[in-house]
């Protein structure tokens, strides 16, 4: 069954080295919804109903800890494995994801084996 | 805590996040060159640099700069496409591998420092252009080769103003 994905990073560059990610990991994917910060998420969000949710942790506008806040709090994405993926480093920051919620937790720079296994764990 | 920030962490830090995001993500080889201190900011410039703010308790700012071939080189590793010119998706490239190298320096110095916050990386590419960064008095700069081209990566850390001021504020209570 295809798999909708949403990528949430305010580099374009990132964007397009994760939806090559996910196509190398032979993730069965369906559409491949992208989002340049937590805001922009949200609004593409109304319209789109995904299965996995790639998200930066940096961002202008709403960062990915708020946005991770917002859908997990809300019925119809708390479901829906988050995983973060970002430079961020700081022990604080990542247990924080992982508290709200989120699946899992990838470092930039990151290898596609790393985002592979990352989510074998979860899809 | 430490902190403390020498010279040397500064260049080892910078240099195993740079060497970690060209072997990770940039498939590219990279040789480091003879780090060196500055006090003055880079004549002019032509090319392409990303800048990225680092503030908190400590602020101060890294810098990556090349000619622009690099940069399409650069993108190119990092996209898998290939670049003549600089486009938006080469400076956005390089916004990100700037984002990647500093933040991980960040990351590792937290660890003394304390929480630091990130900047959103700028880009400028151009001709005859300078950049300046307003309080800063001492720069490491810290040259890297990869195949025939060469990037520089200039980085500074210092006490806040705020943090100074109560430093100073103290230090006649200390000495005391």
């Amino acid at each position: 069954m295809a798999l909708d994905v949403m990528i949430v990073d305010d580099s374009a560059a990132i964007r397009k080295i994760l939806h090559r990610v996910l196509v190398q990991a032979e993730v069965p994917l369906g559409q491949v919804h992208e989002a340049c910060d937590g805001k922009d998420a949200l609004e593409k969000l109304k319209d789109a109903k995904v299965g996995l949710i790639l998200s930066d942790i940096n961002m202008p506008n709403m960062d990915g800890i708020e946005l991770l806040n917002r859908l997990k709090a809300d019925d119809n994405f708390k479901s829906v494995p988050i995983v973060m993926v970002t430079t961020e480093g700081s022990q604080a920051k990542v247990l924080q994801a992982l508290e709200l919620g989120a699946a899992g937790y990838v470092r930039k720079p990151f290898t596609a084996e790393q985002i592979q296994e990352k989510l074998a764990g979860i899809i | 805590m430490s902190g403390i920030v020498t010279s040397e962490d500064i260049v080892t830090a910078v240099t195993e996040a740079t060497e970690e995001v060209f072997s990770t993500m940039l498939n590219l080889p990279l040789e480091k060159l003879n780090p060196q201190t500055a006090t003055s900011e880079p004549p002019g410039s032509d090319g392409v640099v990303a800048l990225v703010g680092i503030g908190g308790s400590w602020t101060g700012s890294g810098r990556i700069g090349c000619s622009k071939k690099a940069a399409c080189k650069l993108a190119g590793a990092l996209l898998m496409s290939n670049y003549p010119e600089v486009d938006e998706e080469v400076l956005d490239a390089m916004a990100e591998v700037a984002n990647m190298v500093i933040g991980n320096v960040k990351t590792n110095f937290e660890g003394k420092l304390g929480p630091l916050g990130l900047s959103v990386p700028t880009v400028v590419f151009g001709r005859n252009y300078y950049t300046r960064s307003a309080g800063v008095q001492n720069w490491m700069v810290m040259p890297f080769r990869t195949g025939e081209d060469e990037l520089e990566i200039r980085f500074c850390l210092m006490p806040s103003q705020t943090t100074q001021s109560r430093v100073e504020r103290l230090r006649p209570q200390v000495v005391a």
